[in-house]
């Protein structure tokens, strides 16, 4: 499923648009980096409440569709600059981590 | 043949202490030289994560450094060294989930513990070389052979 339908269905705030027409392959959460280094895909949508710099760093290194930050999290001014430089999805929602990744899996997106 | 003797320096770049913010910018022009260089894609993720770990362990862990990279027509070398304060205990570095950073690093979601365990997973040979009070440097070399891409 393409980024861009994900939005529409799960009612996502685009923060930062970089490319909503990239397949998601899957999906990972977690706020802990290192762990998203070593456990996410490519093309995975990844969850997490992180809102600074260092998240758009690594979507791009490991080719991440994209970012959602759950709970409504606070994104930093620097994080949208540099992911608008760099063309990374940000992705926002008021929904938690859990409930966002129960319809996701629901969408298909496991 | 002395195929290391064909040696090119693609990277070389200062990474200052402390200052999280600017984390990943040396592996993020690392990757994009790499990929101009027509690495195959699997190949540049292995690196590109083993390169953020290392500068990003300079930034939180110790009082500067610098990282650098060589491309040899059999592998690439990263290597991260740093002036202090070395690692007193390496084996317990390397054990997953052993991380001494700073409550404010670990808000940020740096000190899982993890990131040396990743750039050892994600490289062909590791090496380390470190003193306390003098500096740590790591060497990660991943291989451009096709069968260098089995470690997932
Ligand atoms: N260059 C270094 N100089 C001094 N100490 C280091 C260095 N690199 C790592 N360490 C020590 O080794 C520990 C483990 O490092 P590792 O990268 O595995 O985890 P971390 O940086 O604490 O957390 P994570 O990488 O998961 O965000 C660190 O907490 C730190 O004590
Ligand atoms: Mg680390």
């Amino acid at each position: 499923m393409k980024i861009k339908e994900l939005v529409e269905r799960l009612n996502l705030e685009v923060v930062v648009e970089g490319d909503l027409e990239v397949e998601v392959t899957g999906g990972y959460a977690s706020d802990l980096l290192s762990n998203v280094m070593a456990r996410s895909s490519a093309g995975n949508l990844w969850l997490t409440i992180q809102g600074h710099q260092n998240i758009v760093a690594i979507a791009q290194l490991i080719e991440l569709a994209g970012i959602l930050v759950t709970e409504n999290f606070s994104i930093d001014d620097d994080t949208i600059k540099k992911a608008k430089e760099l063309e990374i999805n940000i992705l926002r929602s008021k929904l938690d981590t859990y409930e966002l990744s129960g319809k996701l899996y629901q969408l298909g997106i496991e | 043949m002395q195929k290391d003797e064909i040696k090119q320096v693609i990277l070389d770049c200062e990474v200052e202490a402390g200052d999280f913010s600017v984390g990943g910018e040396a592996s993020s022009k690392l990757k994009s030289l790499l990929h101009k260089l027509g690495i195959p894609a699997q190949t540049i993720r292995k690196i590109a994560i083993a390169t953020y770990e290392l500068e990003i362990n300079i930034i939180i862990h110790t009082y500067g450094g610098s990282l650098k990279a060589e491309v040899t027509p059999s592998e690439i070398r990263v290597i991260a060294s740093d002036k202090g304060p070395g690692i007193a205990d390496l084996e317990k570095a390397f054990q997953p989930g052993y991380s001494t950073a700073s409550q404010k690093a670990r808000e940020m979601g740096f000190g899982a513990g993890m990131g040396l365990c990743n750039i050892k997973r994600y490289s062909d040979e590791l090496n380390v070389e470190t003193e306390v009070g003098k500096g740590t440097e790591i060497e990660a070399r991943i291989s451009l052979r096709e069968s260098g891409d089995s470690n997932e």
